[in-house]
């Protein structure tokens, strides 16, 4: 695999490349495909820090150089999250299905919401008659979207998941400067 | 068995029977039961596929494939409004509403009666005669507030369609130029005996020696066609008409088979002479089935006089005949290898090629695939020889072609020009003034602006398969990009990621802009989105899905500028009010429950 990430260190990083990742709505799959990339993760951390990530447990994000974003938008603290990353991160990535174009979760999109919460908090035997209310639960919107209808997005990574290949190729060329490039077979839709 | 079942076998038994209860003629099994059944129930689904002995899933995809096929009651009359940018153009959006006030309706919804429903269809093919609709299946053109008045007492009298006054279901052929193909007197089996004369090889060596280019737009060489197919080892070859004319904006085929379906015959048989087949079909767009009763007439006149059945001519083994298929909405069967799975009665979705249909096509074996007016151009070969119709036209581009002009001119309607034509003759002829722009070929075709118009109509400059569709000074060509958005987005089958995710993209962003929220992002999102379907797409739909769009991008940016806001990016959609219906169902309105709207 290309090893240009790991003769780097020594001439050009004085300052590592810092990295935020989060999921919004997704399965955490993309994630465990992020890890896929095995002991590829050693030359990556020559190279780059991880700010905010499910890696660090970083609760919110500082000033970053790329941010890469699994899931979809679907609640408002998902609307949150991703604008504090579009604030912070210079470049910003959607990867997977449903960063890119709603995925799974988007298979609401066709019920009414107030529907499907009373159907799943009021309509079963068992529970109360209450849709939870409480300030401290983000409330879900209408609809799933995929995260470029909410903010401006640089690149779309798409694939479910996309492999830990396809995005050591797309971040290991965007470290290296170069304009990253996915062909057959590491880019799939599906 | 219940009373329900038993009026359902009563009813399909004959349509089965009729159709020798063979499943490649679904779709047109299909059609008639619809007919008389008015939708197709889940029912109706299993009974055929038990008939048919062919899994209740293929019954299924079909009906669900294709827009003419309900699964749901759509009414005794349905209405269905063309709405290609032409239609657009003529006041059609007025119009639907008009209807749909008039019937108390929203659109695509049935009547409470279950008389009626109304809703919008890609082009029906009567651009030069817009704004159209189809009832039943029958086209009204020429619609005017009065026209949808009249229609809607009609619809509320609840008189069948067929017994409806015939002035409304004129549709005219409007030839403004005539030239080798138009103008010529036709006389019946004239070219099936000048072919039969030169005998099969030689007819293939005129085919050759003329160069004649597919009309459908792809112009592939038609003797070459012709020659592997004949050559392909097989027992049984077929040829197939390609009359699935859905390109938004072409209208030419359908003038060739209301008023010239001889030409189209005779060529189809002398393509079975030349290459060995036994059997044609013309592959009928739903759109004009009008036309199938006087075709089925025309038929039965040249199997009457000889020209077709067994021992055409008196020539041993010189057997031919001619089935008409019809399509039911569905503009990718257009694309040969999915116009021939939808002649096996399954979906029409496109096959991967190689293997071409030339060796594999229906059923499996060799079939050409021909236009509807390449095949009126056989007749021509057939007469007068490849030499002499090598003669008209350009080097690379043999021969005359029938234009189909629609928009904004004085004269709409069919133009037959030689090859080589400048675009700008074709306006000065038809009387547009004050042209901005011209759609070749149309959506998945070219737009060009007028420092282009010296450009000539051939393959080696502005190839087209016929469409020309005109815009005048005060068009705003961002409704015609979006329009076409609309269109491939409604159109894609669905098959492939890249054509089913990009067109439906590309049609959320055109809109977003139209919408007022899209910056210089979705211009750039929309060009590399078309770059995205062009390389990985399936097939020629989502090839060229976007190119009409980027091409309006690069020649009318102002038009699409002025809807743009100045800012960096905008939501796609009111956050704040996104949140409203939660808010409501939890009776929350604290600042959480919030987004603003940033």
């Amino acid at each position: 695999m290309d090893t240009q990430v790991s003769s780097q260190p020594q001439k050009v990083a004085k300052r590592k490349i810092r990295v935020a990742t989060t999921s919004l709505s997704g399965c955490f799959g993309c994630h465990m495909s992020l890890l896929d990339i095995d002991e590829r993760i050693l030359q990556l951390i020559e190279v780059v820090e991880f700010d905010r990530s499910p890696i660090t447990d970083i609760k919110h994000c500082g000033p970053c150089d790329i941010g890469l974003i699994e899931g979809s938008v679907c609640n408002s603290e998902n609307v949150h999250v991703l604008r504090e990353f579009r604030e912070n991160c210079n470049v910003l990535i959607a990867f997977g299905a449903c960063a890119v174009a709603g995925g799974l979760p988007a298979q609401r999109n066709h019920l009414d919401i107030g529907d499907a919460l009373r159907e799943v908090y009021c309509d079963r035997a068992g529970l109360g008659k209450q849709i939870p209310n409480d300030r401290e639960l983000p409330l879900l919107l209408d609809k799933v979207h995929p995260i470029n209808e909410v903010v401006r997005v640089d690149y779309f990574i798409p694939g479910c998941p996309p492999s830990g290949d396809t995005i050591w190729k797309f971040v290991t060329d965007l470290i290296a400067g170069h304009m990253p490039r996915l062909e057959h077979p590491l880019l799939k839709f599906d | 068995m219940t009373h329900l079942t038993m009026s359902l076998v009563e009813i399909a038994t004959p349509i089965l029977e009729r159709h020798k209860r063979d499943h490649t003629r679904l779709l047109q099994i299909l059609h008639d039961i619809q007919d008389e059944l008015d939708y197709i129930s889940p029912e109706t689904m299993e009974y055929l596929a038990h008939e048919l002995e062919i899994p209740i899933t293929q019954v299924q995809s079909v009906v669900e494939f294709y827009s003419f096929f309900h699964s749901k009651p759509h009414g005794k009359f349905r209405i269905l409004f063309s709405d290609n940018i032409t239609d657009r153009m003529l006041g059609n959006k007025d119009l639907f509403d008009h209807m749909l006030n008039r019937l108390h309706l929203t659109p695509d919804t049935v009547s409470e009666d279950g008389l009626v429903s109304v809703g919008m269809t890609s082009c029906t093919g009567m651009c030069d005669q817009g704004p159209a609709l189809l009832i039943n299946n029958m086209p009204i053109t020429h619609l005017t507030p009065r026209r949808i008045d009249e229609i809607c007492d009609l619809v509320k009298s609840g008189l069948p369609v067929n017994h409806w006054p015939s002035h409304y279901f004129k549709v005219d052929n409007n030839i403004r130029r005539a030239d080798e193909l138009l103008a010529t007197a036709y006389n019946m089996g004239d070219a099936i005996k000048a072919a039969v004369a030169k005998g099969a090889q030689s007819m293939l060596d005129e085919m050759k020696r003329s160069n004649l280019r597919g009309r459908g737009g792809a112009g592939f060489t038609t003797g070459v066609k012709w020659e592997l197919c004949r050559n392909a080892p097989s027992d049984e070859r077929f040829i197939v008409c390609n009359a699935d004319e859905g390109e938004p904006g072409t209208f030419k085929d359908r003038v060739l088979l209301q008023s010239f379906a001889g030409h189209v015959f005779e060529g189809m048989t002398i393509a079975g002479f030349t290459t060995g087949a036994k059997q044609g079909f013309v592959y009928l767009r739903a759109e004009y089935k009008y036309l199938v009763k006087s075709l089925q007439i025309f038929l039965d006149n040249m199997r009457a006089a000889g020209f077709l059945g067994k021992n055409i001519l008196g020539i041993e083994g010189f057997d031919f005949d001619i089935d008409i298929h019809l399509g039911a909405g569905a503009y990718v069967c257009g694309e040969e290898t999915a116009l021939i799975e939808s002649l096996e009665g399954k979906a029409g979705r496109p096959r991967i090629r190689p293997p071409f249909p030339v060796t594999c096509g229906y059923k499996n074996k060799p079939t050409v695939v021909n236009n509807v007016e390449t095949l009126c151009k056989v007749t021509e070969i057939a007469r007068r020889g490849g030499a002499w119709y090598e003669g008209r036209g350009t080097r690379q581009s043999t021969g005359t072609k029938l234009l189909s002009v629609s928009g904004d001119c004085a004269r709409p309607g069919i133009y037959e020009f030689p090859f080589g034509v400048r675009i700008s003759d074709v306006l000065e002829e038809c009387g547009a003034k004050d042209v901005i722009a011209v759609q070749i070929s149309g959506a998945a075709g070219v737009c060009l602006a007028p420092h282009e118009f010296h450009h000539r109509i051939a393959f080696e400059d502005v190839p087209t398969a016929g469409s020309f569709m005109i815009f005048g000074k005060d068009r705003d060509m961002f409704d015609v990009a979006l329009n076409f958005a609309e269109f491939f987005a409604h159109e894609s089958c669905g098959f492939c990621s890249p054509c089913r995710i990009g067109t439906s993209l590309v049609k959320d962003m055109m809109e977003k802009i139209a919408a007022g929220r899209g910056t210089k992002y979705e211009i750039n999102e929309i060009q590399r989105l078309r770059d995205q379907m062009k390389n990985f797409a399936h097939c020629g739909l989502g090839q060229t899905a976007g190119n009409a769009i980027c091409d309006c991008i690069t020649k009318f940016r102002p038009a699409f500028d002025k809807h743009l806001s100045s800012r960096d990016f905008l939501p796609a959609f009111d956050l704040e009010l996104s949140l409203a219906r939660s808010r409501e169902v939890t009776h929350r309105d604290d600042a959480d429950a919030h987004l603003g709207a940033k």
